[in-house]
């Protein structure tokens, strides 16, 4: 099963490659490497099987999740610190497969934004056409990723650029207005440029899990309810001051989470109207942060959030029991 | 007579199984011979074992009477052909707990006697309901769809209830069992008229008669016998092909749109439901005096040389059978008497063949599955199960042995189907870990009773303890009070009654 999840991440895989280069590969490597190695060295100090805990693919969905968190340009330390935290404290220590509650690749994520604010958010500028941004070759990413510094000629600002969730944030908060900020050509159709591509292939993915019913549908279409449904309705009281739902839904990790992030069955809710009432909560809560709080993305928070939830969520959307009779006619 | 219909209530869950009976259901039913010995279980039924009431040695003709089951739960049990009795000792059978269990042997003398039946009988439809009932007592019946209920006590229960529906079970959905499809086609008459009696022993209106939509030839059959009969009461309905439609309460369900009570039976909500088979054994000994001594049981599965629906004797060794049917592939392995859902394994094909057994399903080494592995929530179980349970919830508590919480979750009302571990993607064996569970609860909740009445008495004795000390002190004071204050007046009658005496000698 976590097998499949793999396949539909790979089109959004590629497409991530194409606009923001190859450091991505690399971080999936060093990613891979650290949750396995994480992962294995905790079987062998809970006296199991290391292989079987491995056979079923869980660490390497949790390390392309985090992959997938972080810009493309990471040094390897970052990446590793995330990777072994999301694996031996997020997962092992809480009891191994099906029994974490938090969201292991969302804690790592977590950990790195905090511990290593400055590399959580050098985000690089994607490739746009005929735009002069610096795009590093192969060599000097993976040189960055080894060693953490640049080639000589370049520095940090030239190469990094900020989000559009970030620059629209900044932006509305010193008021400058939603369409003028959408008339800078770092914005796409919806989103930011390059982003919502790779927002379309993570749904592409999405879509092909749901038919394939790996995952089940109220998750996804609460987290798209809450999310933008309150960012309608901002949108539709003051145009100026807040961001289209068009745009929360193609920008930052929105789409991701929605399908591969919050549809984690293990720390989700289980009952169909739990996993629905779930996924509206970590939309609400993405909204709410990326609206008024500090960070320019709330995803990773708001499922972390809700993780804490789930049980709650669970006891009191029990399904009704055939013959029982039906709660609240007691 | 009404066309079928399908008009029916959901069901929630449920799994469409492949059915594995065409190969069952090519040739038409055979009789087994009579054995050389019929190894009859003195507890063939729900309720308390039957006592036989012959000894070692004696004749027996077919159809006669060897344990009686008066004045308690059960159902009497009949020699299944003439022969002697030569053994009342345990032997192997197929029972879910343990393995040997007391039998009466017989040792058949191959010209199959009967007893000889009573000259006239007045027609069923013109005896009073209750002689009805009473005479079903005597004919051994139980229900044949695997659960052996006594049907006569079910009967009598039902009557104590408002009754609206009779509905006849001959769903049949698990995979590999054909047994009631063959009936339906070969004695459509025996389950229409069977059908009639009930209506009247239960003054009843309507009978639905619901069969599985992939049973053309028994629907065709059995429409033709109704279109004969002109009863209108009896309405065909048609359920469609899933696992386990065919439970007692999903057919409540699936038919009257009624959910059954938990803990309570299908009769709360109006119902009566019966198999046709228990049906046609009802005919049988009501309009032919036939008590249940023979059963029909599909002998299938990719282990015997030809699968076939057979009429055996009760009693007959499950040996017999198959060899009777062509024996044993090179490839069979396991041995399951019952369906591959619901059945059970034995290792010993000595085990007779009861009024339980409605298929004897012998298979190659089954595919491994994977290793067991932790449950991920992944909600599959929930989405199969027709109780609407949530077994993940379930398996939690059963390993955490968490009683109010098994209760919470509703753990007594899974009808053990064994969907969910189909739907597992985990391998997790949950059917087996709910039974373990089952049995835990109940010997906790046992213990407990003792425990309540030990504490109960206990406090009691307290009390009489208690009691009797109050009195005897008050009793004290009583007599030390009067000795106060009649004190020395008494004191010197006493003296005085003495010095008469002395004075007397």
């Amino acid at each position: 099963m976590m097998r499949q999840v793999l396949y539909a991440l790979m089109p959004a895989a590629l497409a991530h490659v194409w606009y923001f280069g190859p450091g991505f590969i690399f971080n999936l490597i060093v990613a891979s490497l650290f949750c396995v190695a994480g992962e294995a060295l905790m079987m062998r100090v809970r006296n199991r099987a290391a292989k079987s805990a491995l056979a079923d693919y869980s660490a390497i969905v949790t390390a392309a999740l985090i992959a997938f968190a972080l810009p493309s340009l990471t040094p390897w330390w970052v990446t590793a610190t995330g990777s072994l935290f999301a694996v031996v404290v997020a997962k092992h220590l809480y009891g191994g497969l099906g029994f974490n509650v938090f969201n292991p690749a969302m804690v790592g994520y977590v950990v790195i934004l905090i511990a290593f604010p400055l590399h959580a958010n050098l985000w690089v500028a994607p490739r746009m056409g005929d735009i002069d941004y610096q795009f590093l070759t192969i060599l000097q990413t993976l040189t960055y990723t080894l060693t953490g510094s640049l080639p000589d000629a370049l520095s940090f600002d030239a190469v990094s650029r900020a989000t559009p969730l970030d620059s629209m944030q900044s932006g509305l908060r010193n008021l400058l207005t939603y369409a003028e900020l959408r008339a800078n050509p770092m914005m796409g159709d919806f989103g930011g440029h390059g982003w919502e591509w790779i927002g379309n292939f993570v749904a592409l993915g999405g879509f092909w899990l749901l038919i394939k019913k790996i995952i089940s549908w109220q998750i996804p279409l609460g987290v798209f309810a809450g999310l933008l449904i309150p960012a309608g309705l901002m949108y539709a009281i003051d145009p100026g001051t807040h961001a289209s739902p068009g745009f929360h839904l193609f920008s930052g990790a929105t789409i991701l989470c929605a399908f591969f992030i919050a549809t984690d069955p293990v720390s989700a809710a289980t009952s169909p109207k739990g996993r629905f009432i779930y996924g509206v909560g970590t939309g609400l809560l993405v909204y709410a942060i990326r609206r008024w709080g500090s960070y320019a993305d709330g995803v990773a928070f708001a499922v972390l959030l809700m993780n804490m939830a789930s049980p709650a969520i669970d006891y009191m959307t029990r399904p009704h029991i055939v013959g029982h009779a039906r709660r609240g006619n007691e | 007579m009404s066309a079928p219909t399908y008009d029916l209530g959901k069901l929630h869950g449920g799994l469409r199984l492949p059915g594995h009976k065409s190969a069952s259901t090519a040739q038409p039913i055979r009789t087994v011979p009579i054995p050389e010995r019929l190894i009859l279980p003195i507890t063939q039924h729900v309720g308390d074992p039957a006592q036989p009431v012959v000894g070692i040695g004696e004749r027996v003709l077919k159809g006669q009477l060897i344990a009686t089951s008066e004045g308690s739960l059960g159902a009497p049990i009949h020699a299944s052909s003439s022969g002697r009795i030569v053994a009342i000792e345990p032997w192997p059978v197929s029972r879910r707990h343990g393995d040997n269990a007391p039998c009466i042997i017989i040792e058949c003398d191959g010209e199959d006697r009967a007893v000889k039946t009573v000259e006239s009988q007045p027609l069923f439809d013109q005896l009073p309901p209750e002689v009805l009932l009473h005479q079903i007592l005597r004919g051994g019946i139980v229900g044949l769809g695997g659960a052996v209920f006594p049907t006569a006590q079910k009967l009598m229960q039902a009557r104590t209830c408002k009754l609206d529906y009779l509905i006849l079970n001959g769903v049949e959905c698990e995979p590999y069992i054909s047994c009631d499809d063959v009936l339906m086609r070969e004695h459509a008459v025996e389950v229409a008229v069977g059908a009639q009696i009930l209506m009247h022993a239960l003054q009843l209106e309507t009978c639905y008669i619901a069969i599985e939509s992939d049973k053309p030839e028994a629907i065709h059959r059995l429409a033709e016998v109704m279109g004969e009969l002109d009863d209108d009461r009896l309405v065909l309905k048609l359920v469609p092909t899933i696992y386990p439609s065919g439970g007692e309460n999903q057919l409540v369900q699936l038919l009257a749109n009624r959910e059954v009570p938990s803990g309570r039976l299908p009769t709360d909500v109006g119902c009566l439901v019966q198999n046709v088979g228990t049906v046609v054994a009802i005919h049988d000994w009501i309009i032919n005096n036939e008590p249940l001594v023979s059963r029909i049981t599909t002998v299938t599965g990719d282990g015997v040389a030809v699968p076939t629906n057979v009429r055996a004797r009760i009693g007959t060794p499950v040996a017999d059978i198959i060899e009777f049917v062509g024996g044993y592939t090179d490839v069979a392995e396991q041995l399951i008497i019952g369906g591959p859902m619901t059945g059970k394994s034995v290792s010993d094909d000595r085990v007779p063949l009861v009024k339980a057994t409605n298929c004897i399903l012998v298979l190659s080494a089954s595919p491994t599955t994977g290793p067991e592995l932790a449950c991920i929530r992944c909600g599959d179980c929930y989405s199969v199960c027709p109780v609407q349970l949530l077994p993940q919830q379930l398996f939690w508590y059963a390993c955490a042995d968490d009683e109010k919480g098994l209760r919470r979750y509703g753990l007594t009302d899974c009808i053990e189907c064994g969907c969910c571990d189909l739907a597992c993607p985990c391998n997790i064996p949950l059917t087996a870990n709910f039974r373990r569970a089952k049995g835990r609860m109940q010997k906790m909740a046992s213990e407990k009773t003792r425990a309540e009445r030990a504490r109960r008495r206990f406090e009691a004795r307290n009390e009489r303890l208690k009691r009797e000390q109050h009195a005897r002190s008050e009793e004290l004071g009583r007599q030390k009070e009067s000795a106060r204050t009649a004190g020395p007046a008494a004191i010197a009658e006493i003296l005085k009654r003495k010095q008469d005496k002395t004075e007397a000698e």
